[in-house]
């Protein structure tokens, strides 16, 4: 033990940066494989774009959990709805989203996800009250609740919509690539790198650098003694539970524009995936998410281009791989 | 009681339910003619065993699986590659159980082992992911699956309906091949369902019990929990690989939508639940308000939304559309969770309590 004097800093916490690493030792290593860098250079702006869209969706989730030992199997539906919402505002607004103008389309696309975004978190707040908050502390029911909202949600949106598929292009502005030399980086995925990014960020500042965020913190770290000091868990949980599904819509959007298309049905398809990256980065943790995020996409492009058949179970040896390494995934920080 | 093994229904109106439904299920071939009330009982018998498996992991152990259905559909798909590839007789059927129940078993092994021994929420979110993946990569190799389309297959001789066993002279009802087919389906169920009861009764159920009201205390008398969990759920997904085995030699078909699809997971739960959580009986009973729900419900919602759409209300219609018949079902599978914890059986058992409350933890 060192002697500390009164005016030295309190020791900080050892940073723990294996996990960050993973992911660049992992990009690193397929530049040999892949071998042209013009591809490789595609392939890991494309996971980064995938990562960061699968990162806004699943870190609601993950906050949920480790926050509250709330595992939500309806998170999927807020994606849903979050891109059906969408599709009310672009559908009538579809001659300007094809403007040629990038601002004009942005004008269109902004107001239509922050209205996905207000209606998820909505229906967050519903969900928690009706849903979650019955069952409270029951982890059978609470899945058994929340897959029936998720059928529920599912079949209400197939009977406002309708079964088929819905198109949503992709604005004209966004259309079509970067080219940087001999590399095309498509710019839809800029831009949902740097909203990823935004969000990234956003929640980092908010959970590091306000008293809320410490809370937050503090509670996925040990609810009893947050609320032993007198603090409201359950309107902060709320609070935590709204913010995450808003943002689940938000990804909801950007993965329909990704896709072009929106269906019901890709709540279940992207609940696998948002689970895998919640087990990889650590029930809880928004690093481990981001990280995990990133890994699951990458593992998605460059097993998709080197080996296509592989890329079906690529994700669960993924989770394996990682579960081997860390048993609690990538970053552990509930005491569960 | 020996063949309830000492677990009777205990409730009067319940026995009377029960018997009602085996005895409609039993002589389906002669009250109810048609290829379709045939269908329906066939169905109701391999769910009753399917959603009895399924409740031997949720109601006894309280652990939430959700790759019941690739167990399923291993099972499934392993009769329907072996009589598709080896032609229509009785060594092809040998062959696909020889080869379905152990796989299904040792894949059951695996996921037990890696996802039981951490936190019990891990395994509800691992046996996802794992089931999906064997969804994608059941309709990737075509192959050997038939990708989407499934596969088609033929019956050995004695099992098709042109074989004719007794002429229709003799009691006015003709027992052909089909018929000899639903007994074989409705015999194995049964015995399978008396076995499920034989499990959760014997002392090695009693300990499932124990590890899904408190896992630690379970631990610390001295049961290796994580064995009774892997063994209980390697018994389930026999049980549903057997079941699935019916479904395709009922069917003579194995594809994506009848045996692996997301959707028949979400059933089975619903039918758990609704039937009435760790009591085995519920299976029979949730199996069959279900299975008739979806068959028969779904003309009455037909009406309903056409008599809607005509008196010209907004949005009835698309609500009460047959297809949409899974939104009530799911209401109701919220609203049993809620109020009826203990499902159909437990409310008729001791007009509710709360045997099944605060289970997992």
């Amino acid at each position: 033990m060192t002697e500390l004097a009164a005016t030295d800093p309190l020791p900080k916490p050892k940073r723990d940066i294996a996990p960050i690493l993973l992911p660049i030792a992992l990009a690193l290593l397929m530049i040999p494989l892949i071998g042209s860098t013009s591809s490789w250079l595609t392939l890991t702006a494309a996971s980064l774009a995938m990562g960061m869209m699968i990162f806004i969706m699943a870190s609601g989730l993950t906050l949920v959990f480790g926050l509250m030992d709330v595992l939500n199997f309806g998170h999927g539906a807020f994606i849903a709805v979050g891109a059906y919402v969408a599709t009310l505002v672009l559908a009538p607004f579809a001659a300007s989203v094809q403007a040629d103008s990038l601002w004009v389309s942005l004008a269109v696309l902004a107001p239509a996800a922050l209205l996905s975004m207000a209606v998820s978190g909505a229906l967050g707040l519903i969900v928690e009250r009706v849903l979650i908050l019955p069952v409270y502390g029951q982890h059978l029911k609470q899945i058994l609740m929340t897959t029936g909202g998720l059928i529920v949600a599912e079949q209400t949106l197939y009977a406002l919509w309708g079964p088929q598929i819905i198109p949503m292009p992709l604005p004209a502005s966004l259309r079509g690539s970067f080219i940087l030399g001999d590399v095309a980086i498509a710019k839809y995925r800029v831009l949902a790198m740097l909203i990823g990014l935004a969000v990234f960020i956003a929640i980092q500042l908010v959970l590091n650098r306000t008293k809320l965020g410490l809370l937050i913190r503090a509670g996925v770290e040990n609810r009893e003694m947050v609320e032993a000091l007198g603090y409201r868990i359950r309107r902060l949980f709320l609070g935590v539970f709204m913010t995450g599904s808003a943002l689940a819509g938000l990804g909801g959007v950007m993965w329909a524009l990704y896709r072009e298309q929106v269906h019901a049905s890709m709540s279940d398809d992207l609940t696998v995936l948002i689970f895998i990256v919640v087990i990889i980065g650590g029930l809880g943790s928004i690093g481990g998410c981001f990280i995990g995020a990133i890994l699951v996409a990458m593992v998605a492009n460059y097993g998709g281009f080197l080996v296509p058949k592989l890329a079906l179970v690529s994700n669960i040896l993924l989770m394996v791989a990682i579960l081997m390494w860390r048993p609690r995934g990538l970053y552990a920080v509930t005491s569960r | 009681m020996m063949i309830l093994s000492g677990d009777p229904p205990k409730s009067r109106v319940l026995t009377l339910v029960l018997v009602l439904i085996i005895l409609a299920l039993a002589a389906t071939p002669f009250l109810f003619p048609g290829a379709k009330a045939l269908n329906v009982a066939a169905k109701i018998c391999v769910f009753a065993a399917l959603v009895a498996s399924y409740d031997l992991l949720l109601g006894y152990t309280g652990s939430v699986s959700f790759a019941h259905t690739m167990f399923y559909g291993i099972g499934s798909y392993a009769i329907a590659i072996a009589l598709y590839g080896m032609g229509p007789n009785w060594a092809a059927v040998a062959t696909g159980i020889v080869v379905g129940l152990p796989l299904a078993a040792l894949l059951a092994l695996a996921i037990g082992l890696f996802s039981l021994r951490v936190a019990a929420i891990f395994f509800a979110m691992i046996t996802l992911a794992v089931a999906s993946a064997f969804q994608v990569l059941a309709s990737q190799l075509s192959w050997l699956t038939g990708g989407e389309d499934g596969r088609s297959f033929q019956l050995p001789e004695l099992l098709r309906p042109g074989t004719v066993l007794i002429s229709r002279n003799l009691f006015g009802f003709e027992i052909n091949g089909r018929i000899l087919t639903f007994y074989l389906v409705f015999t194995i169920s049964a015995l399978m369902i008396l076995a499920l009861l034989r499990v959760v009764n014997s002392p090695f159920g009693r300990v499932l019990q124990a590890i899904r009201e408190n896992r630690f205390r379970a631990e610390a008398l001295g049961f290796r929990t994580v064995f009774h969990l892997t063994y209980a759920n390697c018994l389930a997904a026999l049980v549903a690989a057997s079941a699935g085995i019916l479904n395709a030699l009922w069917l003579r078909y194995a594809g994506p939508d009848t045996s692996l699809s997301f959707s028949i997971m979400l059933d089975i739960l619903l039918m758990v639940v609704i039937g009435g959580m760790g009591t085995i009986y519920g299976a029979i009973i949730g199996a069959t308000i279900f299975i008739l729900a979806q068959n028969y419900l779904q003309s009455l919602m037909g009406v309903a939304s056409k008599a809607a759409s005509e008196a010209g209300l907004p949005l009835l219609p698309g609500l009460l559309h047959p297809d949409r018949w899974l939104l009530w079902l799911g209401l109701l599978f919220i609203a049993s969770v809620y109020f009826f914890p203990t499902g159909v059986v437990g409310r008729l058992r001791n007009g509710g309590g709360d045997k099944s409350a605060g289970a997992s933890h």
